[in-house]
């Protein structure tokens, strides 16, 4: 039902879509940073595992700082300037209502979702360098595994956008993981000219 | 003590919760409450609309609050029937 204290909120300013929205772009485009990273050191041929996780986990926590009050600070604004609106519209003081309150709650929801969404997908791609001592029995560098983990993770964006769009999951899928296989081969050539 | 058993009051509500989930909202408060909702103006952010509630014992401020709640702002009482409870 949907008049659940929470779901009214939810519903109200439509903040599942736009959650949606922020979970796809930042996770994205964190998803997509770690790629460019990894592979970059992987160009470099870099062999001091721990310089690059760290480098690899300072660029993780900016995204996740980044995506938090970005995403808090343009919400709030949004929000506030749809209330001031409504109540302009309806003549009345709307801060005790469900709009004033769903004003409040949802650029925190919004700020965690693009906050997280990038934070988890790094770490997730990252994982192959944090385990590379008991990964050092396969045959690829943790470098190429770290690779092939983000490959993963941005179809499954592609997949979960597909889904949300009543799309074909497999040619979504396969447009956000061209969009990556691209951005892997532009660093390599780079890479090859330096 | 009289028992209200009829309302009609003049709403006006933002366009979400639509009719169906403002009105469903106000029929939960009551076991035996009836709704109907007609919309007789769609502005832009806004949906002006008649809000008839019967039951045996309606309570309008529970009504009032959940309608501020909503985000709407009850603007007259336009219709009542109430009966006195009082035995002679």
């Amino acid at each position: 039902m949907i008049f659940n204290k929470k779901q009214l909120l939810l519903h109200v300013l439509r903040a599942r879509s736009i959650a949606r929205r922020y979970l796809f772009t930042n996770g994205f485009d964190g998803s997509l940073t770690m790629l460019g990273m990894v592979t970059g050191f992987y160009v470099a041929e870099m062999k001091d595992l721990s310089v690059a996780i760290s480098a690899c986990l300072g660029a993780t926590v900016a995204l996740f700082i980044s995506g938090l009050s970005s995403a808090y600070l343009s919400e709030k604004a949004e929000r506030e300037k749809e209330l001031r609106e409504l109540e302009q519209a309806l003549l009345v003081n709307l801060k005790e209502s469900d709009y004033g309150h769903a004003s409040r709650y949802l650029p925190i929801l919004v700020a965690l979702v693009n906050g997280l969404a990038p934070l988890v997908l790094s770490l997730v791609i990252l994982l192959p360098l944090f385990f590379a001592e008991q990964l050092r029995s396969l045959p690829s560098s943790p470098f190429l595994n770290s690779i092939f983990v983000a490959l993963i993770c941005i179809f499954s964006l592609g997949v979960f956008i597909g889904k949300i769009s009543k799309q074909f999951w497999l040619w979504s899928g396969l447009r956000t993981l061209i969009t990556a296989i691209v951005t892997v081969i532009i660093i390599l050539l780079f890479g090859l000219s330096i | 003590m009289t028992k209200t058993l009829r309302i009609v009051l003049d709403v006006l509500k933002p366009h979400q919760p639509n009719a169906l989930e403002f009105s469903s909202a106000l029929a939960d408060l009551g076991e035996d409450y009836r709704v109907k909702l007609t919309v007789t103006e769609v502005d832009k952010k806004t949906e002006s609309t008649i809000v008839t509630i019967e039951g045996a014992d309606i309570n309008f401020e529970n009504i009032k609050n959940a309608i501020e709640k909503m985000g709407a702002s009850v603007h007259s009482i336009d219709e009542v029937e109430v009966c006195g409870t009082k035995s002679t």
